[in-house]
């Protein structure tokens, strides 16, 4: 059973006069597991499509079935709840909150889970341990370099261990060493059997996931299995 | 260079303007906001000064149904009050009965008039056609009440002495009275039955001018002795001197005379207080006023806290506002604006803000304050002088809070401002 | 995440908001600060006039009737002048009020003049001279500080004995016991034998400038004077309404009044004037709360508007709580919390500040601050935050994640 079942999705928009079709009656399949690039260039819709993925957005009309749940008609307060639980973002620009530290960033959304304060300690630490941070857990993140900060994102996107990881640029506001060193990091989490989904407009960055769905005027344009994609590992049962 | 400096200056002044206005509505919601606070204080002073100066006139008019130069002697004051001690000092006075009036009545030479005057019975009156509700008030006079009440007889003729002399039963109706039994005929000559007994009209009074509630002139005046003859002049009634004073500048020594005179008739002892109480227009304003004005100085005091918790507001605001353009600031001086440039147009934007707030203010404050005027029936004011404080108060706000936002703005680094984002 | 939660992790959130930018809520608290001082000096001059005239009514017994020919409150020169033309109460009626009504526990007829008062070189004028029974003291909440009252036989052989109110005895004895001494009314001597306890002043007039005598000696001294009160002091205080009707009705067959006569007397209570105070004082008071009240409300517009501007400044922060799992109403409470937490510091401040000014109050007029004042205080200003900070926070809750997002 896929984890993700788009069906002939489509999300259009008023623009002031105009009306705007960023998604055309788009179909997919993503099963668990898989770690996939979406890839296009900007005003293809691949914006919109993560927004979906992300349960920030409810189509226009279509079904979106996510683990096995129709979420594309819930109401916010579920979609809420969806995205706390199933879903892990990680943003070109971090987006941590500037005046807590790295453990309070990462406890957030164990926080909205309503995770008692013990236990949320607890995990936020092994979550900031994974990705090897755990002698920066009471640094603020002014006081960490890029890099440190888009590990802290990533700690918090697995805390409340989700079912997809949905990255939008990660290495957009790095340097190339650093965003390689992020990429290994997502590669890890693949083979760990998490399902990774990466939002990009660079060719190198979409190479690295095994499967890249290239989006063209809200259409998908082609669906593919990169190299690493053949050549991957089997993937983990979970 | 002379010459154009205050062409420049007003040009400056302008385009500040300009540029407040520019700023203020970019941010609607907020300046509706900040301007509220302004507003509200604004509106707190108007509204109660407005409602209060229509109140003056029409109380003013009301209490001063004395004609000018009139001081009204009786027994006891305006309040009655008895409470559980029994009566008190006042009722132990001795009335003020018709031989200590006329006694009054022939050595106060130095009076223009002297009245006597008793409030005998309050009922219906009766025609051959007509009868009224029963709070027809029936005085009794005497023919220099009516000089000093300002009574002026509108047709036939005042009391005069032989009626009080004789106890004719003869009366002098309010005009509103008259036309209300009478209708358009000549009320003179015909007769009514007050209380049970026939009276002639003998004349007319003019009418007292509207006051609240309508009728002032629902009354009819009988000589005073006809009155004490026919209802009893026993232990418990006592009169009202009347007394009007030559000109304005006797009214106070002839106040002074007509105590001393009174004392003497009614044989109080040196040391002691007055055994009556002297009232007048005057002193009944004079209380009025100062009742009043105690409310104003609270009214003021309160708006001018309001006033205070606003300009904190402005201030707050305008210190978000310098942070957010902040780059803005920085382009600007890049282009040559000086210091006091950008400390005039925050300053501006300030004040402009306030203004806005504040001729709204006095607006609704003067709607509102005449609303009052309204449902009283009473002619609407507008308090000019408070309109322009109002206004100045609101400057001097917008200038007070706006200037250490300000000043913070104008000594932003222009480097800094710029590269901020 | 159950309320608690919420509520802490809000005030936390909150608590971090005031701290990051100093000035800002140092100047958002101070309009709240202003708002509550002025509400709540009002609230304690209010609290303070209100007390100070129930205690300057004590005198009166709630269980007492005044029965006397006028009523306390006349509402028109017209009553007035009808109430002055009803008969007196004579001792006669008196006496039979005393033997007809089994409803009181004590009666006792008063009747007052005005006179000089001497002792040795020294004169009190325009003492009160109340002349009345030994029941006096039972019918009223005073009592002698010193010495006694008179008694039954003194009342009724109408001795020469007095009691002195507190202010004649300072007057005429500034240093000595007035006890046993003997002062002069006109040309007659009465000896001392009690004195009053302090009574204050009512409605600006003193209630100790007075002096007692036994009825019967005022009869006999100052001749059948002035019109006769009663005072009757209830039995059963929980009974007052079917004592007063059975009053009425006893005071009517003695004074002989036919069953389609009106009154010709009046019963008058305290009850009567706490009813007009109420009403004068509940008029005065609703217009000082509504403009003081205004200040506050300017000074909740500051919040609101403040917080608009922050939720604006934290758009960003707002989208990726959402992303990450915060539902509306977690949003909402957070920038409720943040604004309440602001006017309830604002609160606290404002009391502190206006209990020091009570004191200075209290120079010019009668102001206390009770513990309900305190807590409607701390209640309006969370009011006040709840309110103000409504609008911005549901702006807040409603944001679209995406567009909240994408904001720099």
């Amino acid at each position: 059973m896929s984890l993700i079942r788009l069906q002939k999705i489509t999300r259009r928009y008023q623009m002031g006069a105009e009306t705007v079709h960023a998604l055309r009656e788009v179909s997919l399949e993503i099963a668990r597991g898989e770690y996939v690039a979406i890839m296009g260039p900007s005003g293809s819709g691949k914006s919109t499509l993560m927004n979906l993925l992300g349960c920030l957005d409810t189509p226009t009309s279509g079904e979106y079935e996510l683990n096995g749940k129709q979420v594309s008609q819930m109401n916010d307060n579920a979609l809420a709840e969806i995205r706390n639980k199933e879903i892990g973002f990680i943003f070109q620009t971090f987006n941590l909150l500037p005046r807590s530290d790295a453990l309070r960033n990462v406890e957030l959304p164990l926080i909205y889970a309503g995770i008692p304060s013990h236990e949320r300690k607890q995990i936020a630490l092994d979550a900031l341990t994974s990705v090897g941070l755990a002698d920066r857990i009471h640094h603020r993140p002014n006081e960490l370099s890029g890099g440190q900060r888009q590990r802290v994102a990533v700690a918090r996107a697995l805390a409340n261990k989700p079912s997809i990881l949905l990255a939008d640029e990660p290495t957009g506001n790095l340097d190339s060493k650093t965003g390689t060193e992020i990429l290994a990091l997502f590669n890890e989490l693949a083979r760990q059997g998490n399902t990774i989904i990466v939002v990009t407009h660079e060719e190198a960055v979409a190479r690295h996931a095994r499967r890249i769905l290239r989006i063209l005027d809200g259409l998908i344009a082609s669906d593919e299995r990169t190299d690493e994609g053949k050549n991957a590992p089997p993937i983990l049962p979970r | 260079m002379k010459f154009h400096k205050p062409v420049l200056l007003l040009a400056e002044i302008r385009e500040s303007f300009f540029m407040a206005m520019g700023a203020v509505t970019a941010h609607k919601l907020r300046s509706a906001l900040t301007l509220l606070g302004v507003l509200v204080g604004v509106f707190s002073i108007i509204v109660v000064m407005t409602a209060m100066r229509v109140m003056q006139s029409h109380i003013e008019s009301e209490i001063g149904k004395l004609g000018n130069q009139t001081f009204m002697i009786a027994r006891s004051p305006g309040v009655i009050f008895s409470g559980p001690k029994g009566n008190g000092k006042i009722v132990r006075r001795k009335n003020i009965t018709l031989q200590q009036g006329l006694q009054f009545e022939a050595k106060a030479a130095f009076a223009r008039s002297v009245g006597l005057q008793a409030s005998f019975w309050v009922g219906e009156i009766q025609t051959a056609y007509k009868k009224t509700a029963p709070d027809v008030q029936i005085l009794g006079e005497t023919p220099g009440s009516f000089s000093a009440r300002n009574w002026i007889v509108s047709e036939g003729r005042a009391l005069l002495d032989i009626d009080v002399d004789n106890y004719r039963d003869v009366c002098v109706l309010g005009s509103g009275l008259a036309t209300n039994l009478f209708q358009t005929k000549s009320p003179v000559g015909e007769w009514l039955k007050i209380d049970g007994i026939n009276y002639t009209v003998v004349g007319v009074l003019e009418a007292n001018g509207a006051s609240l509630g309508g009728d002032q002139d629902n009354f009819a005046v009988i000589p005073i002795t006809t009155g004490l003859n026919r209802y009893g002049g026993g232990t418990w009634r006592s009169l009202s001197l009347l007394v009007q004073a030559q000109d304005q500048d006797s009214y106070d020594d002839c106040v002074e005379q007509s105590e001393g005179v009174l004392r003497t008739i009614r044989k109080v002892p040196p040391g002691d207080p007055n055994d009556f109480e002297i009232s007048s227009n005057d002193s009944s304003i004079e209380q009025f006023r100062s009742f009043t004005f105690s409310l104003r100085i609270g009214v003021a005091i309160v708006s001018s806290i309001a006033l205070l918790a606003a300009g904190i507001g402005i201030m707050n605001i305008m210190l978000v506002s310098v942070t957010e353009r902040t780059r803005e600031i920085g382009i600007r001086r890049a282009i040559g604006a000086k210091k006091r440039n950008i400390m005039a147009q925050f300053i501006m934007e300030a004040v402009t803000l306030c203004e806005i707030g504040g001729v709204i203010g006095v607006v609704l404050g003067i709607i509102g304050g005449n609303a009052t005027a309204y449902f009283l029936k009473l002619p609407p004011v507008i308090p000019f002088d408070w309109v322009v404080i109002g206004l100045v108060i609101c400057s001097a706000v917008g200038i007070i809070f706006g200037t250490y936002p300000a000043w913070k703005a104008a000594n932003l680094d222009p480097i800094e401002s710029l590269r901020y984002e | 995440m159950n309320f608690f939660t919420e509520l802490r992790e809000g005030l936390l959130i909150a608590w971090s908001a005031v701290r990051a930018n100093k000035m800002r809520s140092v100047l958002t608290t101070l309009g709240i600060v202003i708002g509550i001082v002025t509400v709540t000096l009002m609230g304690t001059a209010i609290e303070g006039l209100n007390n100070a005239f129930l205690k300057s009514i004590s005198f009166m017994g709630a269980d007492v009737f005044y029965v006397s020919r006028q009523n306390w409150f006349a509402d028109s020169q017209e009553e007035w002048l009808k109430m002055q033309k009803r008969p007196q109460i004579t001792l006669g009626q008196i006496d039979s009020l005393e033997k007809k009504y089994t409803l009181a526990s004590a009666i006792a007829p008063q009747s007052s003049t005005e006179r000089t008062v001497k002792y040795d070189k020294r004169r009190a004028s325009n003492v009160e001279i109340i002349g009345t029974t030994d029941q006096f003291p039972l019918t009223g909440s005073v009592s002698t500080v010193d010495g006694r009252f008179f008694s039954a036989f003194e009342s009724e052989q109408g001795r020469q004995v007095c009691v002195l109110g507190s202010e004649v005895a300072t007057n005429l004895f500034p240093n000595e016991s007035p006890l046993g001494k003997k002062v002069t009314i006109g040309a007659r001597p009465f000896e001392v034998v009690g004195v009053l306890e302090k009574q204050g002043t009512f409605l600006g007039e003193s209630l100790d400038n007075e002096l007692i005598i036994p009825l019967q000696q005022m009869l006999v001294a100052f001749g059948a004077g002035s019109d006769y009160d009663i005072r009757v002091k209830v039995a059963n205080i929980a009974d007052m309404d079917n004592a007063k009707d059975e009053l009425r009705a006893v005071m009517r067959v003695v004074r002989h009044l036919a069953p389609t006569d009106d009154d010709d007397f009046s019963i008058n209570q305290q009850d009567q004037i706490l009813a007009i105070f109420h009403r004068v004082a509940g008029t005065i008071a609703a217009i000082g709360l509504f403009v003081t009240g205004l200040s506050l409300f300017v000074g909740g517009v500051g919040i609101m508007n403040i917080m608009f501007v922050s939720v604006a400044e934290r758009t960003r922060e707002i989208g990726v709580r959402k992303a990450i799992g915060a539902k509306r109403r977690t949003i909402l409470l957070q920038f409720l919390i943040e604004a309440a937490v602001i006017c309830l510091l604002g609160g606290l401040i404002g009391l502190g500040i206006a209990w020091a000014m009570t004191f200075l109050l209290q120079k010019i007029m009668p102001a206390e601050m009770s513990l309900p004042i305190v807590c409607i205080s701390i209640l309006v200003s969370l009011l006040t935050g709840v309110i103000s900070g409504f609008l911005p926070a549901w702006r807040a809750a409603r944001m679209n994640p995406v567009d909240a997002l994408r904001n720099e």
